[in-house]
C-alpha cells in the first residue's frame, strides 16, 4: 500500500537489501552526498528562522518581567530580570498540577495508540484481508475529522461512563486521532522491512509474538520513537477536547492558563512564564528525535 | 506488491477497530440523533426529520462561515506551500546546522495551540508586542481588535508561522532522497538551477508535496484554538470560520439541532476530501511503481 513512498523516502539504502542477520547493526546511514542548497539560502533560512523565533523570544522576555514593566515601558530585553512569575508557577499546585495532568494523559495516549497501532500496523503492511482498503480509509477520516465536531457527543459519551475529569477520558478521546496517525506512520516504516525477515523467523522456529517482540520491534524502533512522537506531539498541541472533557482534577495547564488570565485581571508575565514552560517538553523530545522527523513526516505522510 | 491474503490478520486489527470505534462511532451516532430531533427541554426529543439539515444548507451565516474557511484554506496554501518550497530547497545538507534548523523549525509545531494564539494574541498588541509596537512606530494603523483586515492579517501570519515547517520538511524529506547520481547528469547536460529545480527536484517532492497540500488544506480546513484565542471569530464575524461557528451554535447556544446538523454536513465535506485524499494517493502510489 505504501511501497511508493517507502522506497522513494527511505534514507538507509533500497529496501530488500537488509539480510535478516544484519538486523541488529540495522541503523540509519547517512544519505548520499547531496546537491548543495540555494546560493542565498543562508539568508533564506536566517530570515525564516528569525521569523520563527521572534514570537517565542518575546514570550520568553515578557515572562521574566514584571507586570508593571511589561505595561509601562516598552523594551527589547527584560531591565529588571525577575523570577516571579516562574516562582508563582511552581509554588502553586493549581498552576503546576496542570503540567502534571497534560504529561500524564499525554503519556497515557501515546503508550496506548502505540500499544493498539503496532499489531494493527503488521497487519496493514504484511497482509491482505476482507475489507483492509476499507478499513485503511475508515481510519484515515478519524485523523481528518474535525474535533469541534466531537467536542459535546465526547463530554456526552465519557460523562455516560462516569470518565469525565480523569486523565483517561483525554486519553482514550485523543485516540480518535493518534491511532489512526500511528497506525500509519507505523505502516510505512514496517513496509521498508522486506518480508524475508518474517519468514526466516518463522523457519527458525519463533512464534508470532516472540517474533514481532525479539526480531521485529527492534527493526522498526525509530519508526516506534517517530510514531510516539507525533502520538505525544498532538495530544500536547490538542486543547479542544481535552478542555471539554475535564473540570479540575484532570485539568490541561493549556486550559489553566486560558481560565486564569481572565479570572484574575491580565496577570501577563505569568501568563507568559506558562506559555514557556509548555513549550519546554516539545523542544526537548524534539532533539531526540530531529534525524527522524523528516522521515516521520513523510513515512508517515502526516 | 502481492499480500499474501490472510483473514486472520483480523484480530491484529481488532484492539484498533474496537478502540476507534468507542472514540468516533458511538460520538458520531449521538450527532446523528440531534440532527434528527428536536426538544423543548426537559429531556423530550422528538422527530425533526430533515428540517434542521435545510435550515442549514439555507443558512447564510453557515454559507458565510464556510466561505470565510474556503478563503483562509486558500490563502493559506498560497503562501505556505511555494514558500516552505524555498525553504526546504534553502536548508543546508550537512553538518550541525541541519540538526540545529530542523529543531528550530519543528519548535512551533510543538507548542499548544492556544499557547500558539497567546504568544500571537501578545505579539500583535500595539501597546505590549513587538509586531504591534513595531507596525505602529512605522506609521501603519493596526489593530487586530478592531479591524477586520488586521485581524485577518495577523491569524494569516500566524498560521504561516506555525505550519509553514511542516511543509518545508516533507519538502526537506523528499529532496535529500534525490540521488546524487541525477545532480551529476544534470550537470554532464549542462542544466541550469531552474531546470535541476523544475525537472528533478520539483518531480521528486511530487508525492510529499501532494501530502503537504492536502494536510494543511484539511487542517486549515478544521482550524479553531488559535483564532478563538487571539480573535474570538471577531471583530464583528469577521474570523469565524466554521469551527467556531460550530463550538459557537452547540456550546454557546445549546442548539443541539442545528449544531449536529451542521456537525454532520461539516464531516460530509471533510471526509469527501479525504476520499480525494486517499484516492489521489493511493493511484500515485501504483502509478509510481
Amino acid at each position: 500500500m505504501s511501497t511508493g513512498v517507502t522506497k522513494s523516502i527511505n534514507l538507509n539504502g533500497p529496501a530488500g537489501t537488509l539480510p535478516a542477520s544484519a538486523a541488529k547493526a540495522h541503523g540509519f546511514v547517512a544519505p548520499p552526498k547531496v546537491r548543495k542548497p540555494l546560493h542565498l539560502g543562508w539568508l533564506v533560512m536566517t530570515i525564516y528562522l528569525t521569523f520563527l523565533l521572534l514570537p517565542i523570544y518575546w514570550l520568553v522576555n515578557m515572562s521574566f518581567k514584571t507586570n508593571v514593566e511589561i505595561t509601562n515601558t516598552f523594551s527589547l530585553w527584560p531591565n529588571n530580570p525577575t523570577l516571579r512569575n516562574y516562582t508563582v508557577i511552581f509554588t502553586d499546585p493549581s498552576w503546576y498540577n496542570g503540567y502534571i495532568n497534560s504529561i500524564t494523559y499525554v503519556v497515557m495516549n501515546t503508550v496506548i495508540s502505540i500499544a493498539v497501532a503496532l499489531p494493527a500496523a503488521y497487519a496493514f503492511s504484511r497482509y491482505r484481508f476482507l475489507g483492509d482498503k476499507h478499513l485503511f480509509f475508515w481510519l484515515l477520516t478519524n485523523r481528518m475529522a474535525p474535533p469541534a465536531v466531537f467536542a459535546l457527543p465526547f463530554f456526552q459519551l465519557y460523562s455516560a461512563f462516569g470518565l469525565i475529569d480523569t486523565h483517561l477520558a483525554v486519553a482514550l478521546a485523543h485516540c480518535l486521532f493518534n491511532v489512526p496517525l500511528a497506525v500509519w506512520i507505523l505502516e510505512g516504516f514496517m513496509s521498508g522491512v522486506p518480508r524475508e525477515i518474517d519468514e526466516t523467523a518463522y523457519i527458525d522456529g519463533y512464534s508470532f509474538p516472540r517474533f514481532f517482540v525479539k526480531i521485529f520491534m527492534p527493526l522498526i524502533a525509530s519508526g516506534i520513537g517517530v510514531a510516539a512522537f507525533f502520538c505525544f506531539m498532538f495530544s500536547w498541541v490538542e486543547l479542544l477536547i481535552a478542555r471539554t472533557l475535564t473540570t479540575t482534577a484532570a485539568k490541561p495547564i493549556a486550559a489553566i492558563m486560558t481560565r486564569t488570565v481572565s479570572a484574575s485581571g491580565l496577570d501577563w508575565g505569568v501568563l507568559a512564564a506558562a506559555g514557556v514552560l509548555t513549550i519546554i517538553p516539545g523542544a526537548l523530545v524534539i532533539w531526540f528525535v530531529r534525524n527522524y522527523i523528516a522521515k516521520g513526516f513523510a513515512l508517515g505522510r502526516v | 506488491m502481492d499480500k499474501p491474503i490472510n483473514q486472520k490478520a483480523w484480530f491484529l486489527v481488532l484492539p484498533v477497530l474496537l478502540l476507534v470505534a468507542f472514540s468516533a462511532v458511538i460520538p458520531l451516532m449521538t450527532v446523528v440523533n440531534y440532527s434528527v430531533q428536536d426538544t423543548f427541554g426537559n429531556n423530550e426529543f422528538f422527530w425533526a426529520g430533515t428540517a434542521w439539515f435545510e435550515e442549514m444548507l439555507r443558512s447564510p451565516r453557515f454559507h458565510q462561515a464556510l466561505a470565510r474557511n474556503l478563503i483562509f484554506s486558500a490563502i493559506i496554501l498560497v503562501i505556505q506551500i511555494p514558500l516552505g518550497i524555498v525553504v526546504a530547497l534553502s536548508m543546508p545538507r550537512k553538518g550541525v546546522g541541519v540538526s540545529i534548523c530542523l529543531v528550530l523549525m519543528a519548535l512551533p509545531l510543538l507548542i499548544p495551540w492556544n499557547v500558539v494564539g497567546t504568544i500571537w494574541q501578545v505579539f500583535g498588541r500595539v501597546d505590549i508586542g513587538l509586531l504591534g509596537h513595531t507596525l505602529e512606530a512605522l506609521g501603519i494603523d493596526y489593530n487586530y481588535v478592531r479591524d477586520p483586515l488586521d485581524a485577518w492579517f495577523t491569524i494569516i501570519i500566524m498560521d504561516v508561522w506555525h505550519w509553514t515547517s511542516l511543509v518545508a520538511l516533507l519538502c526537506y524529506a523528499g529532496l535529500v532522497s534525490i540521488p546524487e547520481a541525477y545532480y551529476q547528469a544534470a550537470r554532464i547536460d549542462g542544466a541550469s538551477r531552474w531546470a535541476v529545480f523544475r525537472y528533478i527536484q520539483l518531480p521528486k517532492m511530487n508525492r510529499v508535496l501532494l501530502i503537504a497540500v492536502l494536510l494543511r488544506f484539511m487542517d486549515s480546513f478544521m482550524i479553531y484554538t488559535e483564532p478563538f484565542v487571539v480573535t474570538g471569530g471577531g471583530p464583528g464575524n469577521s474570523t469565524t470560520v466554521l469551527s467556531i461557528d460550530l463550538v459557537k451554535l452547540a456550546v454557546g447556544q445549546f442548539d443541539l439541532g442545528p449544531a449536529a446538523a451542521m456537525s454532520i454536513i461539516y464531516f460530509l465535506i471533510v471526509l469527501l476530501l479525504s476520499w480525494v485524499f486517499y484516492t489521489v494517493m493511493t493511484n500515485y502510489e501504483r502509478g509510481g511503481q
